[in-house]
Order: structure tokens, then C-alpha cells, then sequence
């Protein structure tokens, strides 16, 4: 069961960071780091039945993280998307030297 | 002269002359007050300094509230108070220097009264004390410079009367005299250095007093430039100095430094040169004497004070309070009165040919500080600060005269908006009808210093040549001998210019013009109490050192006085134990000169050659008369010129001194500051900015870069880590 899980949970995260380098849309590449975060929790629940209650400890504190983080995340892109009427990160590169 | 007899006296000899009353056996010496001689100056120099800051103060606001300054004019309120002040407190500080000369003189002193204050300077093995030393050298210096000090303090209430700056100048003078005293008064050799840098800072700020005038705030530079080489040497010795005996204070480092150095050894002639260059520069002696001569750029009362009586004179007392030293490398003190004798014909032979007073003056300076260098160099220390304290008084009295003369000619010519120079002797003639007191002072001083019987200067100078004659003995006895021939050159060159110098300013018709002459006066009182008071000191003077053979022949005359060899006997402590190295290692002095004669032979010879030459050049200077400045052209060619031109030293130091270390400065300007340091400093900031630049080209801005180059790397970190 172990190498079953840990197979699904690599496949996620590498369809999660296929997904935030090759789309644009600001959204789909949030998406994206949902879906690597949960290919880590995937991870941590699989291997916390060997390695002791740790893991699924951890799981909780990925997805507290996880809301806040999309509750700021998902701020950030309408602000941005007010400002200029798309979410295509291709436009936004104001921030550089 | 010679003296066997004192030569050889030893250290607790009594300090009496013959005819001093017999000193009180087993009182010992109480000084009363010093340190308030030292302390009294500079209190003058603080509320001088006070007042002027408050007359700048107030000219300031007269110049910004629209008013100009007034020019040449100070409110008589505003000189109320340095007047009194500043000739006053020099003034106390000579009575009170007189009450602990009369306690000295009473007493037996074998050993310096030390006033140590606090502990100026203790580190580890280094222990330097504030202190003061009061002994028969100090004594006589102190004298000098208070007395004559005092004469010239109110001597500038008449000149300085008319100047902005005069509370200025009284706080610089009174602060001159707080240094000098340090100088001669410190019981140890930083001390004196403090005095000796202090004196040349005074020095400094009085040369370029008016400093509004380009040339004269410059010769106040090259002053201060000059005397920094010679600072240089007094350190490097006292350095070496404390390196070998570990200490600083005259009684610990000339009681040690027989046993310490080997006669003639290289430590010990390494520390006379150096001070020698030391003395070099503060003396104004060949090489370093060029900036003495620019300093008569200040105004005269200090050239008579600072740069003829006292502060020239600190290389003499430096010698003079280092005779152990001396006496214990031959080699040095040859190179001593070689430089002495040298520098006595070199800068005679210049006073021949200029016409502006003060110069003749500043040369003459020199070629008698020349010849005190030639007394304390053969060995004769006391005679060397016996000529000092001769030389104070009719230097001083020459200058201050010259000083009345320049102040009468500058009113004239002022008057009648001539212009013409005030200091140029071609201009004056015929003076003496004009000022007679500043007339016969003058010629006072100048038949002392052209060493003429009974005057001062011939019991000194003669004394000085006597021995560099006698001391003809050891290793170098050949070069003493030509040493005598050349002292004897320059003091036959001294009488010549000394009465060219007279005869062109007070002699023959008047040469200003006849508006003009209707404007000459005679110097105020404050002027000419000053130099009656050193005249009568000129012919006195010499009078507390006349050799004890001298007073017994002519004719009982010098009975009366009762000072033979007085000034010998009064400084034998001092050179006591030189002289002990001397006779120890030389032998007996020759009691004679070196083509045999004694002491009255030469005396009188020397009177009757200096009085032939004093005629000739009077009655020569005379019949070809001069002319004014402006229908006198340079002289040219010849010797003449050379002469007139100081024999190109100037240009010659400007040649291989001056522009060799500006060109060297400017290539280390250009090349090592601006190519090297700062193309360093330059090229790193570059090399910081063009990584920087190109470090940010990597920063796009584009969210995708980021994570496509952070994906990279942590492939590689796994890549790494599983490899």
C-alpha cells in the first residue's frame, strides 16, 4: 500500500509543478501549488503509518498554512486583477531591479 | 680667552668671584615664586588674548554694520589694558627672576633645585615630570629673556602704537615669553621641547603678524617649515637618548651618560649631531639659517626680541646644557664649530652688500650666533653663553634702533605720500641730527659687537675666538686652528658692515628729501628708555667675564671691577663636568694663541685692528657716498652681486630643495594618490557595480522564471544529495 501511495502522491506533485511552470494563468498556477501541498500531505499521512503520529500532526499544520495561504493568495490576484483586468502572469513584471 | 685656571676647576668650586661678598657657608638655595615667572606670561597672554578676540569681536560688527574698519587706529580704551598688561607682567616676572638671582648668588649650589608640578607623562620605563630647573645656566637665561624681554615689551608700547592688532600682538609676545621660559627653565629635555616648539609657533604667528601681506604670511611659512627639519633632529636624539640611558631629565642623563657612552663612540656622536641639526634650525645656522633672514618680515620689536636676542639663541643653550654630551663626542662638537665658524663668514660676508637695515641686522644675527656656535663647539661653554647675553643686549639694542629708524622714515615718507622704502639705508643718510639718542645707542652697540675695548662684545667675542684658537688640541687640532683664522675673518667683516651699516643711516647729507626731513622725529620715550637701558648694558655687559689676566695689566684699570672671570666661575657647575671630560681625554688647554701670544697682546691687537677697520670703512663709505634707492641701480656683476644676492642660497635650495619636492609631491599626488589609491578604491566600487549589474539580469520580474530556476535548483540540490 506504502508504494502505491507514495507513487500517487509523486505523480501529484510532479503534475503540480508541470502545472505552475508551463500555465500563466495566475489562478491554474495557485491550482497548481494546491495540488503539490497535497501530494506532500498524501506523503505525510502514507509514511505516518510506519513512522509514528507525527506525520498526520504535520498534515494539519500543512493545511492551516494552506488556507491561509490561498485566503492571501487569492487576495493578491484580485487586486491584481482589478488593476489590470487579466491574471495572465506574463503582464506582471514590475517587480525587478 | 682661554683659562687654564678655570678649566680645570672642580665641580664644588665656589661659585664666587673675587670680590663677591663670602658666601654664607652651609645656606642652601630657596627660590622664591618660580613657578610664577613662568606663569605670569601667560596669564599676560591670556587676557591679551581675551582683549583681542573682544577688539576682532567689535571691528567685525563695525564692518558688517556698514562702517569700514578703521584703518591704522585703535581707540585709546582698547590699548589701555595690554599696555599695561603686556610690558607689565614680563616685568614682574624680571623682578621676581632678580629676587631668586640675588638668593643664588648668596648660596653654594652643587646640585639644580628641581620644582617638580605632577607627572606630565609616566608609561612604563618613560617617566617625564612637569617640573622646572633652576640652576646657574637657567639663571642667566632667564635673565636675558625677562630683561631684555621687559626693554623690548615697552619698547613696542611706542612702536606698536598705531597698529589694528596691538592687544594681538602684546598676547603673542607675553605667550613668546611663557614658552622661552619653558624652554630654558625645563628640568628635562620634552620640556624643553615643549618651550622649543612653543617658540616657534610664536615665531610663526609674529613673522606673519600682518599676514594680510602675501610675503610676509609666507616668510612666517618658510620659518616654520625650516625649523621643522631641525625639529626632527631634537627628537630622533632624545629618542635615542631614552633608548640608551632610559631616561629624560638632564640630572639623570648627564650624570649617567659618562659612565653610559665610550669617548668619541658612535651612540653619543649620533645624538650631538642630531641636536646639533636641532640647534641648526632653531639658531639659524648653515643649512637651515635661510629662514631667519625672511623673518624680519614681522615687525622689528620681535625680529630685537624673538629672532636676535632670545629664541635664535635656544640652539647655544641647548649645546651649552648638553655639554656633557658634547664633551664626550669630539666629532660632534667639531662639527659644532665648524658649522659656527662657517656660518659667522658665510652670513658676514652677505651683510656686506644689503641695503635694507634689518637685513644687514638678520645677517648679522646669524654670523654671531655663528660665533657662539664656535664657543660651545671648542669647548668654551660659557663663553658661548656669555657672548648670548652680550649679544641680547646690543642685538637687541640694534634692532630696536633700526626698529625707531624705520618708524621715523615710514612717518616721513607717509606723510609726504612718498614711495619710497623705509628700510632701505640707500633712502636714510644723515639721520643723527634727527634722532641723536637712537644715533649714539646705535653706535654703542656697534663698537660692542665690532668687538672694541671696553665693550661688551669684545670681552665675548674675543673670548669665543681666543679659545677656538687655544682648544687647538686632539685629533681635530688642525681643524680648530682654521677654524681661528676664519672667526677672526668674520669679526673684522663684522666691524665693516656694522659701520657701513651706521654711516649710510645717520651719516652724510639726508638722502629722503627735503619735505620729508621736515617730518623725521625723534622715537617717543617709550622708545628710547629701552635703549638707553640696553647701551648702558652693551658697555657693561662684558664687564662680569673679564679675564683675569686682562684686569691685572691695563694699567689696574679693571681693579675696580671685581667679576674676573665672574660668569666662568658662576656657570662652573654646569660645565663642570664637561670640562672634566675634556682635560680628561685632551689634556690641559694652551694658554695661548696658536702663533703664540697671550691674552693682552691679542686683546689689545684686536681692539686696535677693530677700531683701524671701524675708520677706514667709516671714512670709505663716506667718500663714495650713496644715493637714493631709486637712482641706485642693482649691483652688477662681480662679487658685489653675488654678495647682494646672498650667494643664490635661495635659489640654490629652491634648485635642489623646494622643486625637487614639489615635483616629487605632485608625481605622488598624480600618480600614487590619484592613479594608485584611488584607482584602487575606484576599480573595486566598479567591480562591485558590474557584478551587481550583472547579477540583476537574472531578475526578470517574471513569476515563471523564478520557478522554473528554483525548480532547477532544487533538482540539482536532489540530484546532488542522491548521487
Amino acid at each position: 500500500m506504502l508504494t502505491e501511495a507514495l507513487v500517487v502522491s509523486a505523480l501529484l506533485f510532479l503534475i503540480g509543478t508541470f502545472g505552475v511552470l508551463v500555465r500563466r494563468n495566475a489562478i491554474i498556477m495557485f491550482l497548481c501549488i494546491e495540488l503539490q501541498l497535497n501530494a506532500a500531505n498524501l506523503s505525510f499521512v502514507a509514511l505516518s503509518r510506519h513512522l509514528g503520529i507525527d506525520g498526520q500532526v504535520f498534515v494539519f499544520f500543512v493545511m492551516t498554512v494552506a488556507a491561509a495561504e490561498a485566503a492571501v493568495g487569492l487576495a493578491i490576484i484580485i487586486s491584481i486583477f482589478r488593476h489590470y483586468q487579466t491574471v495572465n502572469v506574463d503582464n506582471f513584471n514590475l517587480l525587478k531591479w | 680667552m682661554g683659562f687654564t685656571e678655570h678649566l680645570v676647576l672642580p665641580p664644588a668650586v665656589s661659585l664666587l668671584g673675587a670680590g663677591w661678598a663670602p658666601a654664607a657657608q652651609g645656606a642652601a638655595y630657596e627660590p622664591f615664586l618660580p613657578g610664577l615667572i613662568l606663569l605670569l606670561p601667560l596669564l599676560g597672554f591670556l587676557l591679551n588674548g581675551a582683549l583681542a578676540l573682544a577688539a576682532g569681536r567689535r571691528s567685525a560688527d563695525r564692518i558688517r554694520s556698514g562702517g569700514a574698519a578703521a584703518e591704522g587706529s585703535v581707540e585709546p580704551a582698547g590699548r589701555m589694558l595690554p599696555t599695561w598688561i603686556g610690558p607689565g607682567v614680563v616685568g614682574v616676572a624680571f623682578l621676581l627672576t632678580l629676587i631668586n638671582f640675588g638668593r643664588m648668588l648668596g648660596v653654594e649650589l652643587n646640585e639644580p633645585v628641581i620644582r617638580s608640578y605632577w607627572t606630565w607623562m609616566g608609561t612604563g620605563n618613560l617617566n617625564v615630570e612637569a617640573a622646572i630647573q633652576l640652576d646657574p645656566l637657567s639663571m642667566v637665561m632667564m635673565m636675558v629673556i625677562t630683561g631684555v624681554g621687559f626693554l623690548i615689551h615697552v619698547f613696542s608700547v611706542g612702536y606698536m602704537k598705531e597698529d589694528p592688532g596691538y592687544a594681538r600682538y602684546f598676547a603673542y609676545l607675553n605667550l613668546f615669553v611663557f614658552f622661552m621660559l619653558t624652554l630654558v627653565m625645563g628640568a628635562n629635555f620634552p620640556m624643553m621641547f615643549v618651550g622649543w616648539e612653543g617658540v616657534g609657533l610664536c615665531s610663526y604667528l609674529l613673522i606673519g603678524f600682518w599676514f594680510h601681506d602675501r610675503p610676509k604670511a609666507d616668510a612666517g611659512k618658510k620659518a616654520f617649515i625650516v625649523n621643522r627639519i631641525g625639529d626632527f633632529g631634537f627628537l630622533v636624539a632624545m629618542f635615542i637618548l631614552f633608548a640608551t640611558l632610559g631616561t629624560l631629565d638632564y640630572v639623570g642623563v648627564f650624570e649617567a651618560a659618562p659612565e653610559a657612552f665610550v669617548y668619541g663612540g658612535g651612540i653619543v656622536t649620533a645624538i650631538t649631531l642630531f641636536l646639533l641639526l636641532g640647534a641648526t634650525g632653531k639658531s639659524a645656522q648653515i643649512p637651515l639659517f635661510v629662514w631667519l633672514p625672511d623673518a624680519m618680515a614681522g615687525p622689528t620689536p620681535v625680529s630685537a626680541l624673538i629672532h636676535a636676542a632670545t629664541m635664535v639663541t635656544a640652539g647655544v643653550y641647548l649645546v651649552a646644557r648638553s655639554s656633557v654630551l658634547f664633551a664626550l663626542a669630539p666629532a660632534g662638537s667639531v662639527a659644532v664649530a665648524t658649522i659656527g665658524a662657517l656660518t659667522a663668514l658665510f652670513a658676514a660676508t652677505i651683510a656686506l652688500q644689503q641695503v635694507d637695515i634689518k637685513r644687514v641686522l638678520a645677517y648679522s644675527t646669524v654670523s654671531q650666533l655663528g660665533f657662539m656656535f664656535l664657543g660651545v663647539g671648542v669647548g668654551a661653554y660659557a663663553a658661548g653663553v656669555f657672548h648670548l647675553m652680550t649679544h641680547a643686549f646690543f642685538k637687541a639694542l640694534l634692532f630696536l634702533g633700526a626698529g625707531a629708524v624705520i618708524h621715523s622714515m615710514h612717518h616721513a615718507f607717509h606723510a609726504t605720500h612718498k614711495d619710497w622704502d623705509a628700510q632701505d639705508m640707500r633712502n636714510m643718510g644723515g639721520l643723527r641730527r634727527f634722532m641723536p639718542v637712537t644715533w649714539i645707542t646705535m653706535w654703542v652697540a656697534t663698537l660692542a659687537i665690532a668687538g672694541i675695548w671696553p665693550f661688551a662684545g669684545f670681552f665675548s667675542k674675543d673670548e669665543i675666538i681666543w679659545a677656538s684658537g687655544a682648544a687647538a688640541r686632539g685629533g681635530f687640532e688642525f681643524i680648530y686652528t682654521g677654524l681661528w683664522v676664519v672667526a677672526l675673518a668674520a669679526a673684522v667683516l663684522t666691524a665693516i658692515y656694522m659701520t657701513r651699516l651706521m654711516v649710510m643711516t645717520f651719516h652724510g647729507p639726508s638722502r629722503a628729501g627735503e619735505e620729508e626731513e621736515k617730518h623725521l622725529h625723534g622715537a617717543p620715550l617709550t622708545m628710547t628708555v629701552p635703549l638707553i637701558a640696553l647701551a648702558v648694558l652693551s658697555v657693561f655687559g662684558g664687564w662680569v667675564n673679564v679675564p683675569g689676566s686682562i684686569r691685572e695689566s691695563f694699567f689696574g684699570g679693571f681693579g675696580l671691577l671685581p667679576m674676573s672671570d665672574w660668569l666662568d666661575r658662576w656657570l662652573a657647575p654646569i660645565t663642570a663636568d664637561a670640562q672634566a671630560v675634556l682635560l680628561a681625554e685632551l689634556g690641559p688647554v694652551a694658554d695661548q694663541a696658536p702663533v703664540g701670544g697671550g691674552h693682552v697682546f691679542w686683546g689689545a691687537v684686536a681692539t686696535v685692528v677693530a677700531t683701524a677697520v671701524v675708520i677706514l670703512t667709516a671714512r670709505s663709505i663716506a667718500r663714495a657716498g650713496t644715493r637714493p634707492a631709486i637712482e641706485e641701480g642693482l649691483p652688477e656683476g662681480g662679487i658685489r652681486k653675488l654678495l647682494y644676492n646672498k650667494w643664490y642660497v635661495d635659489e640654490l635650495y629652491d634648485r635642489i630643495v623646494v622643486r625637487p619636492t614639489l615635483g616629487v609631491s605632485r608625481w605622488a599626488w598624480r600618480v600614487v594618490d590619484q592613479l594608485l589609491i584611488d584607482g584602487t578604491v575606484n576599480a573595486v566600487g566598479n567591480v562591485t557595480r558590474g557584478v551587481g549589474w550583472f547579477g540583476s539580469l537574472f531578475q526578470t520580474g517574471q513569476v515563471n522564471t523564478y520557478a522554473f530556476i528554483l525548480t532547477l535548483g532544487v533538482l540539482a540540490v536532489l540530484g546532488v544529495l542522491i548521487l
